[in-house]
């Protein structure tokens, strides 16, 4: 891709998320969307993003495990693991399984219903397109997806226990004391805003790329595979500023 | 599986007088994607109750001019009157009333794939703020079903429907608004020719019983046979010649025997 082409999508992208944010707050609201694409997004990602937290949370523990021994400093996995699960690995982890997911099928989605015309016959319903199906699924995006961090994080943190336990005697109520004990709010406040923006990220470039699809089977194809990478690249680029920003902020 | 429409006749109803009521009038309309001219200056009348049949090669803007008069694209300039009203400077919601009085029927059927036949014809009627109680929405789908022949598809998936099948429910969501023009992007391309001919008879019983006008994009030169009131033809951006299918068939112009010649044996 040329630089110039690069210049002209992210300008496009912009434009599109501008259009969500003059569009997407005036009526007609789409509520009945809104929810099902909550459901969809949200409850039916839940095995996907449970598994991931529940390996990540164990492996995690498992692998840091050697490492604290030789220090003698077993005691200090819980707050290790969970410093690392919450501000890091569980948004970043749960984001990236998410784009992988859900930004390439709404890419799909929407890039089939450009090509068999089913988004000009949504307009000659009645139907503003955009609000119906770009709107309420990058909204249902920014909402969920934070929501599903929380859940990976929790179940990450379980499965850390699970694997403090598996080498050692700990007891639930001591390993959440040890978390607490150390666990600042400028380690989690900053780590949930963020996940708003991965969202965010996912459910607009997702949209963007299915609106815009090339005609043809082979179009469908490339929006759902770029929507992916694109997102995911955006994912990180966020998770970097995100960073710099809360070390500015003197919050790291 | 597929029934067939009920046979209403195989040549289109009475020529509507000329002076019957201009329901749409295209005037002058230009319309261009970037050094492609689609549209260089065509004009074209509907009158109520009439077929209109809009013949022109592949590519030659036929799409794009339905496309303008509902609204989906926008002309660079030239007028558009649907009732009278001028289309090109409506607002959003006066552009959603009058697209509830003109239908359009896709040339890829456009059916929401996720829905049923139910919910794909029950889409319109909710979306245009019909409101009407269960009863009402269930007698307003079955009427619209049967109309095209398929009642007993009300649950089934677009998926599961052959081609002819997906082109009927694509009429029937048109259909229960009760439109008084409807707009056909090339209703038989892609079908067999039995079931092509069976579309192009469902349009003139739609006509015949709903007393529509229609503006109907093809090169099918069957369906132009049978569905036709009036034939006109765009070539290079322009209406070229206008007439009745017979009149254009015995034409000696040379652009418009192109049309005719292999398709149809002259008489």
């Amino acid at each position: 891709m040329q630089a110039s082409e690069f210049l002209a999508e992210a300008g496009a992208i912009s434009r599109f998320a501008g259009r969500f944010f003059s569009e997407g707050f005036r009526p007609r609201y789409e509520v009945q969307e809104f929810l099902y694409q909550c459901y969809v997004v949200g409850y039916k990602s839940l095995p996907l993003v449970g598994v991931t937290g529940f390996i990540m949370g164990m492996v995690l523990t498992l692998q840091a495990r050697p490492t604290m021994a030789k220090f003698g400093a077993e005691a200090w996995i819980p707050a290790m693991v969970a410093l690392s699960i919450i501000r890091e690995m569980g948004p970043i982890i749960t984001a990236l399984i998410c784009a992988g997911k859900i930004g390439s099928s709404i890419g799909a989605e929407l890039g089939s219903m450009n090509v068999t015309e089913q988004i000009d016959a949504m307009e000659v319903s009645g139907t503003n397109p955009f609000k119906y199906l770009v709107v309420t699924r990058v909204l249902a995006t920014t909402l969920m997806i934070p929501v599903l961090v929380i859940l990976a994080d929790v179940i990450g943190l379980y499965a850390s226990y699970l694997g403090v336990n598996m080498k050692g005697v700990t007891s639930l109520s001591l390993f959440v004391n040890n978390i607490m004990n150390r666990l600042e709010f400028s380690d989690v406040v900053p780590a949930f805003i963020k996940t708003f923006f991965f969202g965010f990220a996912i459910g607009i470039i997702g949209c963007y790329k299915g609106y815009h699809s090339q005609k043809g089977t082979e179009g469908v194809g490339q929006s759902a595979n770029s929507a992916v990478v694109v997102s995911s690249l955006v994912i990180f680029v966020i998770d970097l500023l995100a960073v710099q920003i809360t070390g500015l902020l003197g919050l790291n | 599986m597929e029934s067939v429409s009920p046979q209403v006749q195989e040549a289109p109803a009475q020529q509507p007088a000329a002076s019957a009521e201009v329901v749409l009038e295209v005037e002058h309309l230009v319309k261009s994607f970037g050094e492609n001219h689609v549209l260089q200056d065509f004009s074209l009348q509907l009158h109520r109750g009439e077929n209109v049949v809009v013949l022109g090669k592949s590519g030659s803007g036929k799409s794009v001019l339905i496309k303008c008069i509902i609204g989906l694209l926008q002309p660079d300039s030239g007028s558009i009157r649907v009732f009278g009203e001028e289309v090109t400077g409506l607002e959003h919601q006066e552009l959603d009333e009058l697209r509830a009085r003109v239908g359009f029927l896709f040339q890829s059927n456009a059916l929401y794939d996720s829905m049923t036949v139910r919910e794909n014809l029950l889409f319109p009627l909710r979306r245009h703020w019909i409101n009407k109680t269960p009863a009402e929405e269930q007698a307003m789908v079955e009427e619209a079903l049967q109309s095209v022949g398929l009642e007993q598809t009300q649950n089934m998936m677009p998926a599961e429907l052959s081609g002819g099948m997906r082109k009927r429910i694509g009429l029937a969501r048109t259909l229960i608004l009760k439109p008084d023009i409807i707009l056909y992007d090339e209703p038989t391309t892609g079908l067999d020719p039995i079931t092509a001919r069976e579309i192009s008879q469902l349009i003139l019983d739609v006509q015949a019983r709903y007393t529509t006008s229609a503006i109907i994009i093809s090169h099918d030169m069957n369906c132009v046979r049978i569905t036709a009131n009036r034939v006109a033809l765009l070539v290079d951006g322009r209406c070229y010649q206008q007439g009745t299918y017979e009149e254009l068939r015995h034409s000696t112009d040379p652009v418009v025997r192109e049309f005719f010649e292999g398709a149809v044996p002259r008489a």
